[in-house]
C-alpha cells in the first residue's frame, strides 16, 4: 500500500481578520490543524512616528504617543513626558503627579475593559463586550471634561498638564470608581468559571517565566507567568510610591492567568484611583520654570517677559539640554518606554519608543506551537496587542 | 542607588576587561561602551553573572550619527529583576555587521530585524534578517538620518491597472524645516564673518 505523502499547508491569517486585533498578517504553517510555525507580518500600519518625532519641537511630538496605543494613551504620553523632564531635571507639582497618577489609572482600566470584552468575544463571549463598553465610554468621557478629547487626550505636558481638573470632576471619578466594581463583578460572572472560556483558555500558551524571560515579556504577561515585577512598585515615578496596592500575580502563565491578572489589576487600579482623588493636595498643576511651560494668559496681558516666554515657547518650543535616558512606565500592556537621545536643541536627535506589543507578538511562534488554529486566536487576544505601538 | 550603581559598573568593567571601550553612570543611568565583536558575550556575562543577573533584553536600537567615524551605534537595554537595575550597552559601527544575540535572547529577533530595517545595519548570523515596519519591497533605510521625511515614493490605487501603484512623491510645495534655533541661547558667541578675524591677523603677521 503506498502512502500519500501529506504535505503542510501555509495558512493566511489576516491581514484583515476580525480576531487579528488590527491589521496583522500572519502566514501559519500547518500539519492539519496543528500550527507548526506561526509568522506574524507586521508593519502594515507603520507611520514613521520615530521618523517624525526627530522633524517635531518635544511639545509637539506628545500627541504621536496619544496614537501609538490609542487604547490607552495616557501612558505613553506619561512616558514621553517624563523622560524629557528627566533631562531637564525639573521638578513636577505634586498636584500634577497625583492627576497624572489618575489618568494613567484610567487608562489602564480603558485598556483592560477592551482587552479582556475583545478577548472574550473572540472566543466566543459576545455579551461583556456590550456591556462593557459602556463604563469604557463614562471614562473618554472623564478624558474629555479634563482634556476636551475622549481619546487622544494630550494632556500630559513637559512639567505637568495642561490644565487644571475641571470642578467637580474628582468627585463623579469618585462616584464611577464605587459603580464599577459591580460590572467587573458581573463580567466575572460570566467569564471566570464559564465552562466554555475556561476550556478555550486554560493551559493554553503557557508560558514559563524562564520563557518570558527570554523572550521579552513586561507587564500583565509576565505577572501571569508567576513573576511579581510591576514599574509602579519597583522603580516608582511621579505619585506612585505613595499609592498603596496589590501586584497581582499568576501561577502557571496560560492564556486564563492572563485573563485573571487583568481583571484583578482592574480593581487595583480603582484602589490608586480613590487614593489619587484622596490625597490630591491643591496647587499648581504646571511647573514654574517659564523656559519649560508657557506663562498663563492672565500674566500675558501685563508682562513682557511673559509675552516673549509664550511666543519662545510656541514657536522653538523647549531646549532639552544634551544627554540621553532611558525612560519605561507599567502601560497596560507591559514596560513602555521611550529611550530619548538630546542634542541640546529643540527637537529630539531620536526617539526610540519601546513598545511592549513588539516583544509579545514576536513569541507568538513559540505559544502557538503546537497548538490547533481556534487557539492561536485565544492567544492573540490574551497576549493583549495593539498594532498603533507594535508598528509605530 | 548611585553608589550601588558605581559598584555594579566597577565590577562590570574588571570583569569583562578589554571588551569594554568605556562605562559612564552619570545621570543615574549605567551605560557601557563595549567592542562589537564582544557583544554576544558581554551580553552572556551580564546575562548569567549572579552580580548582573540582566535577565530581560528589554530593548536593541540604532541611533545614526552621519558625522562619526562610526557612523551607527546599536543600543542594547537589559533589566535585571533581582537587582532591580537597568544597563544600557552601546556598540558603533560603521556598516560592518554586528554579531547577532539571537542565541543569547530569543526577543533579539524582531528588534535586530528593525534596527537592519531601519538603519541598514547588519547583523551577522541572525537567522531570519528579513525587513518587519516597512513594506514588501521597500527600498532604503528610513531611520537614517540622511533619508528624507517624505521619503522617495508615494502608493495610490490605479483605477485602470486595478492595483496600487508606486509613483516618485510629488510635492506641490517643498518640504520646510525651519529653523527656530535662536542665534541667544545654546551658541557660540559667533557673528558670521568673525571666523575672517584670524585670518587677518595671520596676513598680518
Amino acid at each position: 500500500m503506498s502512502q500519500n505523502q501529506i504535505k503542510n499547508m501555509t495558512l493566511n491569517f489576516g491581514p484583515q481578520h476580525p480576531a487579528a486585533h488590527g491589521v496583522l498578517r500572519m502566514v501559519l504553517e500547518m500539519d492539519g490543524e496543528i500550527i507548526e510555525r506561526a509568522d506574524p507580518h507586521i508593519g502594515l500600519l507603520h507611520r514613521g512616528t520615530e521618523k517624525l518625532i526627530e522633524n517635531k519641537t518635544y511639545q509637539q511630538s506628545t500627541p504621536y504617543f496619544d496614537r501609538l496605543d490609542y487604547v490607552a494613551p495616557q501612558n505613553q504620553e506619561h512616558a514621553f513626558v517624563l523622560a524629557a523632564e528627566k533631562l531637564l531635571g525639573i521638578e513636577v507639582p505634586q498636584r500634577a503627579q497625583y492627576i497624572r497618577v489618575l489618568y494613567c489609572e484610567i487608562g489602564r482600566i480603558l485598556n483592560h475593559i477592551l482587552n479582556i470584552a475583545s478577548y472574550a468575544m473572540d472566543v466566543g463571549a459576545m455579551t461583556p463586550m456590550l456591556w462593557s463598553f459602556e463604563d469604557r465610554e463614562h471614562l473618554m468621557e472623564f478624558c474629555e471634561r479634563a482634556s476636551g478629547a475622549r481619546m487622544h487626550m494630550n494632556y500630559f505636558r513637559i512639567g505637568g498638564v495642561t490644565a487644571d481638573l475641571p470642578d467637580g470632576l474628582t468627585d463623579d471619578i469618585l462616584a464611577w470608581t464605587e459603580t464599577f466594581p459591580e460590572m467587573i463583578d458581573k463580567i466575572e460572572t460570566l467569564l471566570t468559571e464559564n465552562r466554555i472560556f475556561k476550556q478555550r483558555t486554560v493551559d493554553i500558551a503557557v508560558v514559563t517565566a524562564e520563557q518570558a524571560y527570554d523572550w521579552g515579556f513586561t507587564g500583565p504577561n509576565l505577572r501571569a507567568s508567576g513573576v511579581a515585577w510591576d514599574l509602579r512598585k519597583s522603580q516608582p515615578y511621579d505619585a506612585y510610591d505613595k499609592m498603596d496596592f496589590d501586584v497581582p500575580v499568576g501561577k502557571f502563565g496560560d492564556c486564563y492567568d492572563r485573563y485573571v491578572v487583568r481583571m484583578l489589576e482592574m480593581r487595583e487600579s480603582l484602589k490608586i484611583m480613590r487614593q489619587a482623588i484622596e490625597q490630591m493636595p491643591e496647587g499648581p498643576v504646571r511647573c514654574a520654570d517659564r523656559k519649560v511651560s508657557p506663562p498663563p494668559r492672565a500674566e500675558m496681558k501685563t508682562s513682557m517677559e511673559a509675552l516673549i516666554h509664550h511666543f519662545k515657547l510656541m514657536t522653538e518650543g523647549v531646549h532639552v539640554p544634551a544627554g540621553e535616558t532611558y525612560t519605561a512606565v507599567e502601560a497596560p500592556k507591559g514596560e513602555f518606554a521611550v529611550y530619548l537621545v538630546s542634542d541640546g536643541t529643540n527637537k529630539p536627535y531620536r526617539c526610540k519608543i519601546r513598545a511592549p506589543g513588539f516583544a509579545h507578538l514576536q513569541a507568538m511562534d513559540m505559544m502557538c506551537e503546537g497548538h490547533m488554529l481556534a487557539d492561536a486566536v485565544a492567544v492573540i487576544g490574551s497576549i493583549d496587542i495593539v498594532f498603533g505601538e507594535i508598528d509605530r | 542607588m548611585n553608589t550601588a550603581l558605581n559598584e555594579m559598573k566597577e565590577a562590570i568593567t574588571d570583569a569583562l576587561g578589554d571588551s569594554v571601550l568605556d562605562a559612564d553612570c552619570s545621570g543615574g543611568e549605567l551605560s557601557i561602551v563595549v567592542k562589537r565583536e564582544d557583544i554576544p558575550r558581554v551580553l552572556t556575562y551580564l546575562r548569567d553573572d549572579v552580580n548582573c543577573q540582566f535577565k530581560i533584553l528589554v530593548d536593541l536600537c540604532g541611533v545614526d550619527y552621519p558625522e562619526r567615524e562610526q557612523r551607527f551605534e546599536v543600543v542594547y537595554h537589559m533589566l535585571s529583576l533581582v537587582h532591580n537595575c537597568r544597563v544600557r550597552v552601546k556598540t558603533r559601527t560603521a556598516g560592518e555587521s554586528v554579531p547577532s544575540v539571537v542565541s543569547v535572547f530569543s526577543t533579539a529577533l524582531w528588534f535586530e530585524r528593525e534596527c537592519w530595517d531601519m538603519f541598514g545595519v547588519p547583523f551577522s548570523d541572525n537567522p531570519d534578517l528579513r525587513r518587519i515596519l516597512t513594506d514588501y519591497g521597500f527600498e532604503g533605510h528610513p531611520l537614517r538620518k540622511d533619508f528624507p521625511l517624505t521619503g522617495f515614493v508615494e502608493v495610490r490605487y490605479d483605477d485602470e491597472k486595478k492595483r496600487v501603484v508606486y509613483e516618485p512623491v510629488k510635492l506641490t510645495q517643498d518640504f520646510r524645516t525651519f529653523d527656530f534655533l535662536s542665534p541667544w541661547e545654546g551658541q557660540p558667541p559667533l557673528l558670521p564673518g568673525d571666523e575672517k578675524a584670524d585670518d587677518v591677523e595671520g596676513e598680518g603677521a
